[in-house]
């Protein structure tokens, strides 16, 4: 067995491990979180008091208009010099759920006002109330239309988790920096770290075309046809 | 007996109904007619509010508010209300995630409560009295501009309103699939059903109602029996008006 091959299948053990135990909660718990967080902000720009809608705003002024990685750093070693300290993981875990909701904060205020407003009377005029017109009529709406820009964001998180690295949390790439440590191999180690990251996105995009595949249903309601 | 007592209605400085007063009697059909912008619409609005007026009474059933300048209504006397009214729309506005059942049977499992059965069974009847029984399962967008309309009307009626408002409900179909909406509307107020329709299309207006009232600026012009207000107007606007209409209708052919 050539000496590269031998490499890899060594050090695919601890690649993958990082990955299960570190980069996958890190991906769903950023997701879960930052949709929560998204949703809320959303729901405060469009709907919201003056101040909420101002706070909403500039929260997501901030979180789109600087570095992920500035955010991670500013959060991992800057807070303790206000006296907050986090550990690695929460660090990072709050840093994406921040960034990531702030992005989908956008995508769902659009897709929530991207369902027409006759929708909201309809429901109105069966005597539906705020919340259950919500619930009932425009969510499930605007979740179809929310679909693919989300599972793209979803995707492009997945990758950028290896940006924990830089915050010392021993995720995947972080485990093939320190393999690199110790064997001098860079080029055959990311190699095989891309390819990783490779077949999970990869996976991914192919749940995210079943998925909407599947959500084109209902007489083509958000299929090609208009 | 519905009645509407000088209802205002601004939006910002223009003033889009000048104490309009209606008048609707039960199982009575009443076309509201009149110019583009004159407000048919808003009144319409006004009535299941989903236009506050700024002020004036209005009077439906159970409920009786009163609207003041600068107070908001009691939200849930504008339910109360709402729960009363069913309204169809120019353009439909079925849910699309829904099938025609599912539409019909939305309000009567989300706002009234009733159990699932109970609600598949009326939304069926209904579905069934406007011709639509064999599209229950059938999502919106697969269905004809007439045959969603009648799935509207079917949803508006589920929770038994007071009052059907429907707002130019053949405006959006052509002549064809109008008359479908009409045959239904026709039953309807045969039936007894207490409507009032804002509509360009006379056919419709003589074929179903029975009073008639042309609003002109947000004013109220000229009302009365459908038949005479339509074939001997009093005032000469509203001549003038119903000339336009009939000379449209005969140009594409309708009526
Ligand atoms: N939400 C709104 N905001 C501001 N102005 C409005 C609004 N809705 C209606 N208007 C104005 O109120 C006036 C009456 O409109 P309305 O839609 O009631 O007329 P209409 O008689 O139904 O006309 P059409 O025959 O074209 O449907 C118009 O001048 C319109 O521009
Ligand atoms: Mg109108």
């Amino acid at each position: 067995m050539p000496h590269w091959m031998q490499l890899m299948l060594d050090s695919l053990g601890p690649l993958l491990w990082a990955g299960l135990v570190f980069t996958v909660p890190l991906t769903l718990l950023s997701f879960a979180g930052g949709l929560v967080l998204g949703y809320l902000t959303a729901l405060a720009r469009l709907f919201g008091p003056r101040p909420l809608v101002a706070i909403a705003r500039f929260y997501v002024w901030i979180f789109r208009g600087t570095p992920l990685l500035v955010q991670l750093f500013l959060i991992f070693y800057g807070l303790p010099s206000v006296g907050i300290v986090l550990d690695a993981f929460p660090a990072a875990l709050i840093g994406f759920i921040l960034n990531v909701g702030a992005y989908t904060s956008e995508i769902v205020r659009s897709a929530i006002s991207a369902v027409p407003s006759g929708q909201w009377e309809a429901s109105y005029s069966i005597g539906m109330n705020w919340r259950q017109a919500m619930a009932r009529t425009i969510l499930p709406q605007a979740g179809r239309i929310a679909v693919p820009p989300l599972s793209n964001s979803f995707i492009a998180l997945v990758k950028d988790t290896s940006l924990a690295a830089a915050v010392t949390v021993p995720e995947l790439f972080q485990a093939a920096q320190r393999i690199v440590a110790t064997t001098y191999e860079p080029l055959i180690l990311y190699i095989e770290a891309a390819l990783i990251y490779l077949v999970l996105s990869s996976a991914l995009s192919l749940l995210q075309s079943r998925l909407e595949t599947r959500l084109g249903g209902y007489g083509g309601f958000l299929g090609e046809k208009a | 007996m519905i009645t509407l007592t000088r209802i205002v209605k601004r939006f910002g400085e223009q003033t889009v109904l000048h104490e309009v007063d209606l008048t609707l009697g039960e199982g009575t059909v009443t076309a509201l007619i009149g110019p583009s912008g004159s407000g048919k619409s808003t009144l319409l609005r006004c009535v299941n509010l989903l236009e506050m007026p700024q002020s004036g009474e209005l009077k439906l059933g159970d409920s009786h508010l009163v609207f003041t300048p600068g107070k908001p209504a009691d939200r849930r006397a504008v339910l109360a209300l709402r729960q009363q009214t069913g309204m169809v729309f120019q353009n439909f506005q079925l849910f699309p995630h829904r099938t025609a059942l599912g539409n019909v049977m939305e309000g009567l499992v989300t706002v009234q409560r009733w159990p699932e059965d109970k609600a598949r069974r009326r939304a069926l009847d209904l579905l069934d009295k406007v011709g639509m029984a064999h599209k229950a399962d059938a999502f919106p967008a697969s269905l004809s501009g007439g045959q969603q309309q009648r799935v509207a009307i079917a949803r508006a009626l589920a929770p038994s309103p007071r009052v059907l408002l429907c707002d130019e409900p053949t405006s959006a179909l052509d002549p064809e699939l109008a008359g479908e909406v009409v045959a239904v509307l026709r039953q309807l107020a045969e039936e007894g059903t207490t409507m009032l329709m804002a509509t360009h299309d006379l056919r419709l207006a003589a074929s179903v109602a029975h009073q008639a009232v042309f609003l002109e600026a947000g004013k109220v012009v000229e009302s009365g029996p459908s038949r005479e207000l339509f074939s001997s107007p009093r005032q000469a606007r509203t001549a003038g008006f119903i000339a336009t209409l009939t000379a449209a209708a005969g140009g594409h052919g309708a009526n």
